[in-house]
């Protein structure tokens, strides 16, 4: 299985109170990746903006971060797109706070363009931190889907390097997928058995998914199967919220058409109600 | 899967129970049926029609499994309007239009359309039926017929009428008028009489028989004439031969006026609303804990209405209170049903003459009571415990529904709901309810691992409109598996879910499942929200200091026999499950608890209701639980007499011991597993039986639970029971270490 490792980091900055905070957590995690960090500022460049940056990575340098600042004019969602492919950056950081009005519109909208126009996995954080919170357990989709195997193994990369612990993979079973209408006993009763047969048969695809990963990358890992019978992209969402995950594994979303964005679906649900923080892997 | 043959075997051996009940039942549904269609202005005998109709065909193709169909109270509303505006005709035709409506919901599953409608608004639109009828027959009651247009004059007039009913000068309305209220009287006081063979045919019958004979004393026993004014008669029943030459050729002129299609929807709507709400009901009811199919039953009831428009009857729907008769007789099957149609064919075929002697008063009264249980002030006062918004769409929907008509009256409530929920969740941003509406806001998974329960968790908000969603991953769920559901991403939950919710405890309580509410209480603190919180923990009741003096006196007997005492009220009834004798019952809750020190054997007052609607009674009973520590097989015994004896013909088996034929006399026993019981009742078991006073003994495998009286019983009685319980218990549990 190929596996694309993250070289470089990009993440978006602009001056808000956030500032220090996101930055601290790419700053970790290009730590983590031993990756180069990628700052990208839509605007003018001076002085007093690099001498903020640089102060406040300064605590970084005992851990050999190496890192480079991007300013550059024009309408943020060209630039940021732009930067990163110029850059070849790996994986691009937006930072975005659930309960900023702001910001909500920033995750609406900006958030939602770049999402659907990258060429490189983002990760979407909601509560980013100048404390470094541990990130203990990861939640990953296990959709069929050919880009599953991918995201599951990159999901267990991940879990190696930012020292997690637990990961579940959330199978989404569609509703529909259940032939039977549950209307009394009987019916009941066969759509219940047509639902385990739906679960031993996905937890089996997901099974052979997990025995193809290097197993320095599985061992020592809590691994759970949750197969969920519910609407794609929102059920995983909710899942993540309630089982109190710190960190939510998608697949990147295929075309989009314009029916998906009248419809939103799958990651679409995502962005509108950030369950915690999202990477959607490329 | 069980074989085929079993299951026809098991119908058979169910048959003399359900003709029995179905006998019981038909009596209600006589008089109902006859009063219903008078009171929509039709012939009596449509409403006789509806139920026959609706009784074969719905049992043949039916989903539920002990409901009763025929024709409804929540119509008589809707039939009046259609009936007075588009003439008798036209209205039957509505009548199988709605028919083909009702039909199309059930082939469309659209049997959640009940879902959909606050429980206030829906309580409120019952409330205006309730009032309508109790409007228009209070009247006539009073042997005072008068015709208003609007129904509101039909309340306002209700003094006037009693005033004139007082200065009758003339003696056959003065027989008319008290030929009513004494029917009214039978029918408020019947349910506060337990007597058992008073209780053994239902109120309305008792009405029907007396004023039957009545009028039968007069002609043979005084040579008279009936005193009651002949124009406040039944009139009008035909023989089966008329009813067939007189079947209404149907008549399609007319039916593309907008009154027409109005009353065709207002039947459908409230038609299939008031089935939905009665099968649900009734399912809570069913000792076998059967699920219904709702949508098939939908189906049954539109072709059942389709028949029953044609042939000049009323439109067919499930109804509560003869459900519940027929439960609490022993209705098992469909077949209850069935012969409760037959029934009624049997006595208008032989019996159609004796129906015109019934005083017109009489009948009405028994409306009057249906109208009054409808719009009780108790509805209002439960309305107003849940919350004074809750007042607030009440009457909005029973103004609007008295005013304008019902379809605008829910709407109107509907509307009301929507306003009052957006207005107390301002805080929470406006946009709360609107923009999350469409999301599929329920998750619900297995939790794997050991204990492999499902777990239900509810984002956002929860209210009438997408309550839907959360049933219907609910109704995946089989009744007897553990269920936790989580509110506490949830930032609203409104009174027509929890209500709901509660239903499913109390199902899942019964059929050995576990259903846990989580997230409320947080929510309660960080939301404010009135009625949610209030609903589902209610804060217990503050201590009365002021005890009663029985309850003194149980305080001091539990200190004499070193017991415990808790007075206060307990909704944690759920040890009581396994006993038959709650199949059908209702636990309300249970107060006044003695128990011993290792709580084994407890005494406590009891309350719990069996029926519903008008047949609804609520019953007190001091009972007393041991626990046991061996397991026995299941049994009920009581005192063998007249009742058990007459049931014992509709297919329930006494067993008899071997030896003991004055036991065998004189108890009653009852349970499947034959010889497990017969080895159970050995020489001393017998005897102390034979040798103590009567009660009601139960067993439900290991526990016993006994009771004596109707009613709560006194200290003394008290005493009494205790002692009886605890040599019981020796006596059992040295029986059963000889048995070892």
């Amino acid at each position: 299985m190929y596996l694309k490792p993250f070289k470089s980091i990009g993440i978006g900055v602009a001056f808000s109170p956030n500032l220090k905070a996101n930055l601290f957590e790419a700053a970790r995690l290009s730590v983590f990746f031993k990756a180069k960090l990628v700052l990208i500022h839509v605007g003018e460049a001076s002085e007093e903006k690099t001498n903020v940056l640089s102060t406040c990575l300064k605590s970084f340098e005992k851990d050999n971060l190496d890192y480079e600042v991007v300013f550059k004019p024009g309408d943020p969602v060209n630039v940021i797109l732009s930067t990163s492919e110029e850059k070849k950056i790996d994986l691009l950081i937006l930072g975005a706070v659930k309960r900023e009005k702001v910001v909500k519109y920033y995750v609406g909208s900006i958030a939602r363009k770049i999402t659907r126009q990258a060429k490189c996995s983002i990760l979407l954080l909601i509560k980013p931190s100048v404390e470094s919170n541990p990130c203990k357990h990861i939640v990953v989709n296990g959709l069929k889907d050919p880009k599953t195997e991918q995201t599951i193994t990159a999901a267990f990369y991940v879990a190696n390097h930012v020292n997690s612990e637990k990961i579940t993979i959330v199978e989404e079973i569609d509703q529909e997928e259940i032939h039977v209408k549950v209307e009394d006993d009987k019916s009941l009763r066969r759509a219940n058995i047509v639902k385990e047969r739906i679960k031993l048969r996905e937890n089996s695809r997901v099974n052979e998914i997990i025995k193809h990963i290097p197993e320095e990358y599985t061992k020592n890992k809590t691994i759970k199967l949750q197969p969920i019978f519910g609407k794609r992209g929102y059920s995983i969402g909710h899942y993540a919220q309630i089982s109190r995950a710190d960190l939510l594994i998608m697949n990147s979303p295929s075309k989009m058409t314009f029916w998906d964005r009248l419809f939103p679906h799958d990651i679409e649900h995502i962005l509108t109600e950030l369950p915690t923080d999202v990477l959607i892997l490329q | 899967m069980s074989p085929k043959t079993n299951n026809i075997s098991a119908f058979f051996k169910a048959l003399p129970k359900n003709i029995f009940s179905g006998f019981v039942v038909s009596l209600i549904a006589l008089p109902l049926g006859l009063g219903l269609a008078m009171a929509s202005d039709a012939p009596p005998i449509a409403g006789i029609i509806a139920a026959v109709i609706g009784g074969v065909m719905v049992s043949i193709l039916g989903g539920s499994h002990v409901t009763i169909v025929g024709p409804g109270n929540g119509l008589v509303g809707v039939l009046l309007v259609a009936i007075t505006t588009l003439g008798l005709e036209s209205a039957y035709i509505a009548i199988v239009c709605s028919g083909i409506l009702l039909l199309l919901l059930g082939f469309f599953r659209m049997g959640a359309l009940a879902d959909f409608f606050p429980s206030a608004a829906i309580q409120g639109m019952l409330a205006a039926i309730g009032l309508i009828i109790l409007g228009k027959q209070f009247h006539i009651m009073m042997a005072h017929k008068i015709k208003r247009a609007d129904t509101i004059d039909y309340l306002v007039e209700i003094p006037f009428t009693i005033n004139d009913a007082v200065h009758y000068e003339n003696k056959g309305l003065i027989f008319a008028a008290l030929a009513g209220i004494l029917s009214l009287t039978i029918m408020l006081f019947y349910s506060k009489i337990r007597n058992k063979y008073l209780q053994l045919i239902p109120a309305p019958m008792w009405i029907v028989i007396l004023s039957i004979a009545f009028s039968y004393y007069f002609e043979f026993g005084l040579h008279e004439p009936n005193p009651i004014a002949p124009q406040y008669m039944v009139s009008g029943i035909p023989s089966i031969q008329e009813i067939i030459a007189d079947i209404p050729t149907p008549n399609f002129i007319g039916i593309w006026s907008f009154s027409f299609w109005g009353s065709v929807l207002a039947l459908t709507l409230i038609s299939s609303i008031e089935s939905l709400l009665s099968i649900k009901a009734v399912d809570k009811l069913d000792p076998e804990k059967r699920r219904s199919n709702v949508n098939r039953d939908l189906k049954a009831l539109g072709l059942a209405t389709v028949g029953s428009g044609l042939l000049g009857g009323l439109n067919v729907v499930t109804v509560i209170a003869r459900s519940s008769v027929n439960v609490n007789q022993g209705g098992t099957n469909r077949s209850s049903n069935f012969f409760h149609a037959l029934f009624l064919v049997l006595f208008i075929a032989f019996f159609s003459t004796q129906l015109t002697r019934i005083p017109l008063p009489a009948l009405m009264a028994i409306l009057v009571y249906t109208g009054y249980k409808l719009a009780s002030p108790k509805v209002i006062t439960k309305m107003f415990s849940i919350g004074k918004e809750q007042l607030i769409i009440f009457f909005v929907t029973l103004i609007v529904t008295l005013k304008i008509g019902l379809i605008t009256g829910i709407l109107a409530g509907v509307i009301a709901t929507f306003i009052i929920h957006v207005v107390i969740n301002k805080h929470l941003g406006y946009g709360l309810i609107v923009r999350n509406l469409a999301k599929p806001n329920v998750l619900m998974y297995m939790e794997q691992g050991k204990k492999n329960n499902y777990y239900v968790s509810v984002k956002h908000f929860c209210s009438f409109l997408n309550y839907f969603r959360l049933k219907k991953h609910l109704d995946a769920i089989p009744e007897n598996k553990d269920v936790i559901v989580d509110f506490s991403l949830c930032h609203f939950v409104d009174d027509t879910v929890l209500e709901n919710i509660s239903n499913y405890q109390e199902l899942f309580d019964k059929r050995g499942g576990h259903f846990d509410v989580v997230g409320l209480d947080m929510h309660d603190t960080e939301t404010k929200h009135p009625f949610a919180s209030r609903r589902l923990l209610p804060v217990p009741n503050i201590i009365k200091n002021s005890l009663t003096r029985r309850q003194t006196s149980m305080e001091t007997l539990a200190e004499n026999y070193s017991l415990t005492y808790h007075p206060k009220r307990k909704k944690k009834v759920s040890f009581l499950n396994n006993f038959s004798f709650f199949n059908t019952k209702h636990i309300n809750h249970i107060y006044n608890k003695l128990n011993d020190n290792n709580c084994s054997i407890s005494i406590f007052d009891i309350e719990f209701s069996e029926g519903e609607f008008i047949a609804k009674e609520v019953g007190r009973k001091t009972m007393l639980h041991i626990d046991l520590d061996d397991t026995i097989p299941k049994f009920t015994l009581d005192k063998e007499g007249f009742l058990e004896k007459v049931s014992a013909f509709a297919g329930f088996k006494d067993i008899d011991i071997d030896n003991h034929d004055d036991f065998s006399n004189r108890f009653y026993l009852l349970g499947d597993n034959r010889v497990e019981i017969a080895k159970f009742f050995n020489d001393d078991v017998t005897h102390f039986f034979e040798s103590n006073p009567y009660y009601h003994v139960e067993s439900n495998g290991n526990a016993l639970l006994i009771f004596g009286k109707e009613r709560l019983a006194s200290i003394k009685e008290i005493k009494a029971l205790y002692d009886f319980g605890k040599r019981l218990r020796q006596v059992i549990s040295k029986a059963q270490t000889i048995d070892v």
